[in-house]
């Protein structure tokens, strides 16, 4: 199908932008790559859109004293090959040869991702582990939420009509922090099924406090609340992960859809969780590190 | 419905300039397919998912199907039309032929633009051609032939053996 008929507007500056967002019907566009499909499907119908992509402002990747910001501009190849990724937020960079496909990522941007919220989308699982902080504006104002508050369900987010996602700042890696990253998809880069990411905290000789987010499977991102009291340690066999792995998806409320039901998602998930600490585990303590400097 | 809402737009298309008056919902795809009548951009499933609309757009493959026309304003974008005329991926298109990875031929011009976007790099992987081409569909060949001949021209290009 093709698209119904909207306006186009594309401001050079920030602030003529969220002037045009106060329209009624308006929405961003910055990667398109979601917005676009839903358009030609016509599943959505917007009045206005506003084409940030001229805004140099929302562009680039900062390693700041508030952690490393991600303009809105920033497009998922950039993330991609960013040095300050690959060293300061490991977690991204492990993560992103699963986010679409090469076409895709030349185009599509970290913060729209956040935006759509899409419950199979890497970007807000990623997120919610690693505590991200969103940066919204909107004509005359700018707050900033956590990213575990601004999810809320299924394409739901905190975000108003007439905000804008302009950055998100993710936390610096510590160096006593590792991370693991696995996903299940029908085919690579296409939506997750379901999927899985994981933070610990090296001890000596054990992985502890575990922020462990499933996605994909779930209405929004679900951050365990067993992580925190999780420890993979040295010598835990494999039956023992096993175990960690079923507390985990035991508060998971899988959507059923044509990729599974929900027992089967919660099993997916399990496994992908048990081969994740195994991984962590002979990553840690077999002197290989994190793969990241 | 709304009226058209027409934006003037200039860019270089194949090496060429294009001015054009361009309605908003206008996609790339249709803009080159039914405007400029350059139909070897091939529209598939038009939502993202298959790459037979795939063009070079700053030199980096983009679905065209994903874009607004008038977005390519101030930009250059290549077809299968240029990248053929160039000579540019003659070689690949030659060991497409050698390699049989070709036989209905409606997946191939967005399989090229992604091939072509790959080997601007470092000399790819075999699994790292995979991993490029998950985003294009074939339904005929099953893909080794495509693997192949992409390898093979990734060779040739480092001037080493294949």
């Amino acid at each position: 199908m093709k698209a119904p008929a909207f306006a186009y507007r594309r401001p050079e500056e920030l602030a003529e932008a969220l002037s045009l967002l106060t329209t009624e019907g308006a929405q961003v566009l910055a990667g398109g790559q979601s917005l676009i499909a839903s358009l030609n499907m016509r599943l959505s119908a917007p009045a206005l859109l506003v084409d940030i992509n001229r805004i140099g402002a929302l562009r680039g990747i900062e390693d700041r004293e508030d952690g490393i910001r991600i303009g809105a501009l920033v497009r998922h190849v950039d993330v991609l090959h960013s040095p300050v990724i690959a060293r300061q937020v490991p977690l991204l960079a492990m993560a992103l040869p699963h986010v679409a496909h090469m076409a895709v990522r030349n185009r599509g941007t970290t913060c729209g991702s956040l935006a759509l919220a899409d419950p199979s989308a890497e970007m807000p699982a990623l997120a919610v582990a690693l505590n991200a902080e969103i940066v919204l504006e909107k004509h005359g104002d700018r707050r900033q939420v956590a990213a575990r508050d601004f999810f809320q369900g299924l394409y739901q987010t905190d975000r108003e009509d007439d905000e804008m996602i302009t950055e998100v700042i993710f936390p610096r890696a510590a160096d006593d922090e590792m991370f693991g990253f696995a996903e299940l998809a029908r085919r690579h880069g296409d939506f997750a099924t379901v999927g899985i990411s994981v933070r610990a905290r090296h001890t000596g000789d054990a992985l502890e406090n575990l922020d462990v987010v499933v996605f994909g499977s779930e209405a929004m991102p679900l951050l365990s609340p067993a992580g925190p009291s999780l420890r993979i340690a040295a010598d835990a066999t494999e039956p023992m992960l096993a175990d960690m792995a079923e507390t985990i998806v035991a508060d998971m409320e899988p959507m059923e859809n044509h990729q599974g039901r929900a027992d089967t998602k919660r099993k997916q998930a399990a496994v992908l969780l048990r081969r994740t600490f195994k991984d962590m585990q002979s990553r840690a303590f077999a002197g290989r590190g994190n793969g990241h400097g | 419905m709304g009226m058209a809402d027409l934006h003037s737009i200039a860019f270089m298309l194949n090496g060429k300039s294009v001015t054009a008056d361009v309605d908003a919902r206008l996609h790339l795809a249709d803009f080159l397919r039914h405007t400029l009548h350059l139909t070897g951009t091939h529209v598939g499933c038009e939502h993202g998912v298959c790459g037979a609309c795939n063009v070079l757009v700053d030199g980096r493959s983009t679905r065209s199907c994903l874009m607004l026309a008038v977005q390519v304003d101030g930009a250059q974008v290549e077809t299968i039309e240029g990248l053929t005329a160039s000579g540019q991926i003659a070689d690949l298109q030659e060991a497409f032929t050698a390699r049989n990875a070709l036989q209905c031929g409606y997946c191939t011009p967005g399989v090229l633009a992604t091939a072509a976007e790959l080997l601007n790099g470092e000399k790819p992987t075999r699994e790292e051609i995979r991993d490029a081409l998950s985003g294009n569909y074939c339904r005929c060949t099953g893909y080794h032939a495509i693997v192949d001949a992409i390898e093979t021209v990734a060779g040739k290009r480092q001037g080493g053996a294949p």
